[in-house]
């Protein structure tokens, strides 16, 4: 087997941990480098993936079709109510559009899709080509808005104006113009906004029921199951909680700057961060001491369920190897802590788009030979499953053929899942569907067991 | 009804580089490049992968702003010295996005300087010869992915097919068809024994075994040097009912090497079969081999069994324009009448070429739109009432939304297993796709029955 070299460029942001005296000064929240077939998206999918939950505004993207086609229902994200975000609606620019301007087309089109679907409001998401011809979108969303009576927010998401990251800020301030809009009037006390979930497979609603059965109010769910009106009146709630790597930290911090209202980081993955999460929250509302009481008695019940189940899977897990490979670094944390419920062993741990502060608590949180890797591309990930002997890559649909070819487990981890995997009972969704990967006799064939190759 | 609206909603169609770089992929040794936006690159990876299953590589220069004002030549050359290095490829399939076509890089030049660089003594990226760089100019503001997939291997041919001696060699150009479909092609030519070049074959590459060690580039494609050798050729045999002169790879190979072009549809059905595997005969001066025979007579044989069913049923099909007019012919042979032809495409030969295939269509009630979206689909079905909808998996939703029935062909097919195994083509091709849509209307029968025949 040819050994696969790691491209010059690339060195600095792959790191082994090896015994504490290495220096860890991984490089991180830098562009792709050029040729190096980063797994990564663009500004754009950023905000696109952050905004797509919006289930009754209209999602309109300005460019030529790629980025409208290739985005069409891209997100398991469910509603219980409107559909309009599962559709693609773009401007479809064409030559004389670009050569003449696209203003005048995104006008039209917006005029007529608000008539058609008649939306609570409008993000229309400039792309890579809209930044070049200078189409002042601003300018026509705000035409728009006064003519049709409804917010038209631009959402500046040009795809190489930076990473996927600096697209949830795009997000971000596109839905902090909605906030503050609507009525507060009989929002309680103890209520909270619930942001960075996306409520893939019905996610969002089992975390809002845990809070709901503590007693606590759901203002809006923003971006999972999300609702116009919520957001307008979400600054009416006493606490925002997100979770996510980021994506909607930066709305949480605005939120606090003009509306005070404060923010906590949780996860709702694996036993031990959910049950975080509900502690935390349960804390911040201490002077009433029900909250905290119903959230005892919730994580007991469901940890009580829960664990019996997870033994069964235990036994034959214990030990087997795992590469994480996943678009937000928060979400490695809690994978690593809930495949250790199971006794499984991290052997790669790494993100799109982590900062320093992340790689330093992976390491924290790796065995010794862990790799720990920043904006990797298929040749590096298929290298260090290989050499590290993983039984099972955790990764999106990008990553999924590299496992599934070199026959090794595989469970989806990003935004396409079919199946909840937060809260208890998708913590037990996740680890049966490790188990049903990891365990399938189907690898007895792949060539790395001895099977033929191509 | 409205008159022609402005937005584009749901669309038929993806874009331009997306068909570059799947036709890129048929080359051997080839790594399909991006000059523009890193998510350019994801998002089509992502939709090969859900349709192929199998890996995806496609690198990307990655613009950033700088580049986005200053122009890509530096990144374009950092990318193509990194993808060297990682990749090895002997080719490196070259295509352009709306970011870099617009800020007007002039890639041909770059690519020059990036040659010469060597030339003065710069070390080679991974020691060896540099790759061979194939440029196609694929604005997604232009046309769709069905252009950039023409204009990948025109590019090809123009930069790769050398003059020479006459062999006794076909070329196949086989537009944009499944991995299974270029597998039977491949099967026809040696059952005929014409030796042939096949542009693009992503049969391996995209379907291929399993890997004990990470394939940087798949095995599979079509040869360099066979490709070479297509300004050689007797002929060049192409599947395509709109493509125009100047676009097309085999249009080229006749204006600068006399290389005798022969244009016909997608042959699917028992018709256009015929007239393929006739050109077969003609070309190879050898009769048709008693496997196709008996695959022909069992189509013919099938088509009896299922006409019943089929009689009156009155279908949607959608798709890029090629594959619309070849069904279409396909389907009015068995007894189905297509009410709607519609593709995203709009090349303006749609109706010429659908009316020369399928005389009186529109006086049966048939309607041709090019340059639709699903909702003008939609729109259409809400008068036309069809009991079919035949095309990619994107009219899913809107199936489910109107009851009508669903057959999946073509490109992409990510909401079903298999779609890189599904058959069009030839007697066996159109076999299979019409055992498919037979089942599909016996299944709805079966099930709308209070009883539940269990002899249909």
């Amino acid at each position: 087997m040819e050994k696969i070299g790691i491209l010059e460029g690339r060195q600095r942001q792959i790191y082994e941990k090896k015994g504490e005296e290495t220096a860890f000064d991984i490089t991180c929240e830098t562009t792709s480098l050029s040729g190096s077939v980063s797994q990564r998206a663009c500004v754009f999918c950023g905000s696109r993936v952050v905004l797509y939950p919006v289930a009754d505004a209209l999602h309109v993207v300005h460019g030529p079709i790629g980025c409208a086609a290739y985005t069409w229902d891209i997100r398991g994200a469910v509603s219980s109510g409107p559909e309009l975000h599962r559709l693609s609606f773009s401007t479809d620019l064409k030559e004389m559009d670009v050569i003449y301007g696209g203003e005048k087309k995104l006008y039209l089109s917006l005029l007529e899709l608000i008539e058609r679907y008649q939306p609570k409001a409008a993000f229309i998401y400039s792309t890579c080509i809209i930044g070049l011809i200078g189409d002042d979108i601003d300018a026509v969303c705000k035409k728009v808005s006064q003519e049709k009576g409804i917010p038209v927010l631009p959402v500046h998401s040009e795809g190489f104006k930076g990473t996927k990251k600096d697209g949830y800020k795009a997000a971000c301030d596109s839905l902090m113009k909605l906030v503050g809009t609507g009525s507060t009037e009989g929002i309680g006390k103890y209520s909270i906004n619930i942001l960075g979930e996306f409520n893939l497979a019905g996610e969002a609603w089992i975390i809002r029921s845990y809070y709901e059965q503590m007693g606590i109010e759901v203002v809006s769910t923003m971006t999972g199951d999300g609702r116009v009106d919520d957001i307008r009146r979400s600054h009416g709630a006493s606490l925002n909680i997100v979770q996510c790597s980021g994506s909607m930290v930066r709305l949480a911090k605005q939120m606090e700057e003009k509306y005070s209202i404060p923010c906590l980081r949780v996860s709702y993955f694996g036993i031990e961060d959910m049950s975080k999460a509900l502690y935390d929250v349960a804390r911040h509302f201490s002077d009433n001491p029900a909250i905290m009481e119903a959230a005892k008695k919730l994580v007991s019940r469901e940890v009580g369920k829960l664990y019996p189940q997870l033994q069964q899977f235990r036994r034959e897990l214990a030990g087997k190897k795992v590469a994480i490979y996943v678009g937000g670094a928060f979400k490695a944390f809690s994978l690593i802590k809930a495949l250790a419920s199971v006794d499984m062993k991290v052997v790669l741990a790494g993100s799109q788009t982590g900062n320093k502060d992340d790689y330093n608590s992976l390491k924290e949180m790796c065995d010794e030979g862990t790799v720990i890797v920043d904006d990797s591309n298929p040749v590096e990930l298929s290298k260090f499953v290989l050499e590290k002997e993983a039984d099972l890559l955790i990764g999106g649909v990008k990553e999924r053929p590299i496992a599934y070819k070199l026959g090794i487990g595989f469970c989806d981890h990003n935004h396409e899942r079919k199946i909840p995997l937060a809260g208890f009972e998708g913590m037990y969704n996740f680890i049966r569907e490790v188990y049903n990967s990891v365990m399938s006799p189907v690898w007895q064939f792949a060539p790395r067991k001895g099977g033929l190759s191509s | 009804m409205k008159t022609a609206k402005t937005a584009t909603q749901n669309a038929c169609k993806l874009c331009n580089p997306l068909g570059a770089c799947l036709a890129f992929r048929g080359i051997e040794e080839c790594v399909p490049f991006l000059h523009g936006s890193q998510g350019c690159a994801t998002y089509i990876r992502r939709y090969l992968i859900s349709h192929f299953k199998e890996p995806v590589d496609i690198a990307s220069s990655n613009f950033n702003e700088d580049t986005a004002v200053f122009g890509g030549s530096h990144n374009l050359k950092l990318g193509l010295k990194n993808v060297t290095q990682q990749y090895r490829p002997k080719v490196i399939g070259l295509a352009t996005t709306c970011l870099s076509e617009t800020i007007g890089d002039d890639v041909d030049m770059i690519l020059k300087e990036y040659v010469r660089l060597f030339d003065e003594g710069e070390p080679l990226p991974n020691g060896e010869p540099l790759p061979l760089m194939i440029h196609a100019s694929t604005p997604s503001y232009q046309g769709s992915h069905i252009d950039g997939f023409q204009a990948a291997m025109r590019a090809t041919v123009a930069k790769l097919a050398e003059a020479g001696p006459k062999k006794n060699l076909l070329n196949l150009f086989p537009n944009m068809v499944s991995p299974a479909d270029l597998r039977y092609m491949k099967e026809v030519l040696k059952d005929f024994a014409i030796p042939y070049v096949l542009l693009p074959d992503y049969s391996e590459t995209l379907d291929g075994g399993p890997w004990a060690e990470y394939h940087r580039i798949p095995k599979g494609g079509t040869p360099v040097n066979a490709i070479r050798e297509t300004g050689m050729s007797a002929a060049s045999v192409e599947f395509t009912s709109t493509l125009a002169t100047e676009k097309s790879p085999a249009g080229f190979l006749e204006q600068e090497f006399d290389v005798p072009r022969y244009t016909m549809p997608l042959p699917i059905g028992i018709k256009q079969s015929d007239a393929f595997f006739g050109l077969l005969e003609k070309l190879s001066e050898t009769p048709l081999p008693e496997k196709y025979e008996d695959e022909r007579r069992r189509l013919v044989d099938a088509y009896a069994d299922g006409h019943k069913y089929l009689f009156g049923k009155k279908a949607i099909v959608y798709g890029e324009e090629d594959l619309v007019v070849a069904m279409t012919a396909f389907l009015s042979e068995t007894g189905i009448d297509p009410v709607l032809c519609a593709s995203g495409g709009k090349s303006g030969r749609l109706k010429k070429r659908l009316l020369e295939l399928v005389p009186g269509f529109e006086e049966k009630g048939g309607k041709i739109r090019d340059g639709v979206d699903f909702v003008d689909i939609e729109d259409e079905a809400k008068v036309l009432k069809p009991d079919l909808l035949i095309g990619n998996s994107k009219g899913y939703t809107m199936s489910r939304k109107n009851g009508i029935l669903f057959i999946r062909i073509g490109f992409p097919i990510h909401d079903r297993f298999g779609g890189q195994r599904l058959h069009h083509l030839g007697y066996r091709g159109t076999q299979e796709l019409f055992d498919r849509i037979v089942n599909t209307v016996i299944e709805q029968r079966q099930s709308s029955s209070p009883i539940g025949y269990t002899y249909m």
